[in-house]
C-alpha cells in the first residue's frame, strides 16, 4: 500500500509541477484573465469530501468494536459524500465557461482536477465494494482488512484534494 | 521497507494534520503573500523537526500475529543467513517440534550492502539469498524435517514481519554467528525481535568454524 501510495504522490507530483511551471511561466496575475473559478462551492465541495474521511474513520473504528450497523452507514454515507463531490465537480466543470483546450491555464486545471476526480471514481468503486460487503455480513471486529485499505486510500484522495484545492483554487 | 501509513487511523491523522496545515498558509496566504510564504516555511519546519525527532524515539508498535496453527501444529519461523545448516539449530528445530506436527518456514534474508541497496541493486542479493534458501531447505529435508520458505526482505526484522503476515508463527528461531562475528547480534536483530514480535522467540548461535 505504501509503494502504491508513494507511487501516486509521484503521479501527482508530475502533475503540480507541470501546474507550477505553467503558473510560473505566465508572468500574469493568476488564474489568468478570462477564469473565474467557483472557489465557495470548490470550498464547500472540500468540507464535503473532509467529512467523508471522517465517516469513513468512523465506519472503520464501528467494526473494530463490532458494531456492523455502525459500519453499514459510516461506508454508506461516506459513499453519498463522494458520490455529492464528484456530481458537484461535474456540474461545475459544465459552468466554468473555459475547457481543456482553451489554454495552458485551461489544460493544467483540467488535467489536476481531472486527475483527483478520477480518484475519487476508484475510491467510490472500493467504497461500494465494502459497502456491499458489509451489508451481505463480511468483516468482523477482528478481520476488517476490507474496510482499512478502501479507508487507507480515501484518506489519501481527501490529503490531494486538499493539496489541489490550496494551490489551485485559494493561493 | 516500513510503511508510515500503517493503519487508516494514522492514516486519518496524517489527513488532519494536512488539513490543519493547508488551512493555516491558506488563511495566512490570503491575508498577505508574504505572511503566507512566512507560515509556510514555519509550519514546514516544525513539520519536519517533529518527523525527525519522532523518528529518534519511535519505538515500533509490538506485533502479534495470532496462531494460525492448525490442532496439534506448531509453527515455526526460522530466519538465518548461512547459519541454518548448523547443528544447534537443527536440535533447536527438532526439540519444538517434539510431540507435535511441525510446520517449518525457512526466510532467507537478501542480504546486500548498504551501497547496492541505495542503488536498488537488489538483483545477485536474492539471487544468493535463493540461492542459500534451497541448499537450507535440501539440508532440512536430510535431517527429515519438512520446511519451505522464501527469500525475505535485506532487513532481518523486516523479513519476520513480513512473514509473519503470510505465515504467522507459533515460535520464532533466529539463527546467528556466534558474538563478535555476528553483524545482526551487533545490530541489535535478536533483542529487537524480542521488543517488536509478541511470539516467544529462540535465539540459536551457530558456530560453523568450529562445525567445520
Amino acid at each position: 500500500m505504501f509503494l502504491f501510495i508513494a507511487s501516486e504522490i509521484m503521479l501527482f507530483g508530475a502533475f503540480f509541477t507541470a501546474y507550477f511551471f505553467v503558473r510560473v511561466a505566465a508572468h500574469t496575475p493568476w488564474p489568468t484573465s478570462g477564469h473565474e473559478l467557483p472557489v465557495f462551492v470548490a470550498g464547500m465541495n472540500t468540507i464535503i469530501l473532509v467529512t467523508s474521511s471522517f465517516t469513513v474513520h468512523w465506519a472503520l473504528q464501528a467494526i473494530k468494536r463490532g458494531n456492523r450497523a455502525g459500519l453499514q452507514a459510516g461506508l454508506t454515507l461516506t459513499f453519498l459524500l463522494g458520490l455529492t463531490f464528484l456530481l458537484t465537480q461535474i456540474r461545475e466543470y459544465s459552468r466554468l465557461g473555459f475547457a481543456p483546450y482553451t489554454d495552458a491555464f485551461g489544460t493544467v486545471f483540467y488535467c489536476l482536477t481531472g486527475l483527483h476526480g478520477a480518484h475519487v471514481l476508484v475510491g467510490l468503486l472500493l467504497l461500494l465494494a465494502a459497502a456491499i460487503r458489509s451489508y451481505r455480513g463480511h468483516f468482523t471486529a477482528e478481520a476488517h482488512h476490507g474496510v482499512e485499505i478502501p479507508g487507507i486510500y480515501w484518506h489519501f484522495v481527501d490529503v490531494m484534494w486538499i493539496v489541489v484545492y490550496t494551490t489551485v483554487y485559494i493561493l | 521497507m516500513p510503511n508510515p501509513l500503517r493503519s487508516e487511523a494514522e492514516a486519518f491523522r496524517f489527513l488532519l494534520g494536512a488539513v490543519v496545515y493547508f488551512a493555516a498558509i491558506a488563511i495566512a496566504g490570503v491575508i498577505n503573500t508574504w505572511a503566507g510564504i512566512v507560515v509556510f516555511i514555519v509550519l514546514s519546519a516544525i513539520v519536519l523537526w517533529w518527523w525527525f525527532r519522532s523518528r529518534e524515539h519511535r519505538v515500533p508498535p509490538q506485533i502479534a500475529p495470532g496462531s494460525r496453527s492448525a490442532p496439534g501444529e506448531r509453527r515455526i519461523l526460522v530466519v538465518a543467513n548461512e547459519t541454518v545448516g548448523g547443528s544447534e539449530l537443527l536440535d533447536c528445530i527438532r526439540q519444538l517440534s517434539e510431540g507435535v506436527r511441525s510446520n517449518v518456514f525457512v526466510v532467507s534474508p537478501a542480504l546486500n550492502t548498504p551501497l547496492r541497496h541505495l542503488a536498488s541493486d537488489e538483483g545477485p542479493a536474492r539471487a544468493e539469498a535463493q540461492d542459500r534458501l534451497e541448499r537450507s531447505l535440501a539440508r532440512l529435508k536430510q535431517e527429515d524435517i519438512q520446511a519451505r520458505g522464501e527469500v525475505g526482505d535485506g532487513d532481518p526484522l523486516q523479513a519476520i514481519e513480513d512473514a509473519l503476515r503470510t505465515f504467522g508463527a507459533d515460535e520464532i528461531v533466529i539463527s546467528t554467528h556466534p558474538e563478535g562475528r555476528s553483524n545482526w547480534l551487533e545490530r541489535g536483530v535478536v533483542t529487537g525481535a524480542r521488543e517488536r514480535f509478541m511470539v516467544p522467540i529462540h535465539h540459536v548461535v551457530v558456530d560453523l568454524e568450529r562445525e567445520a
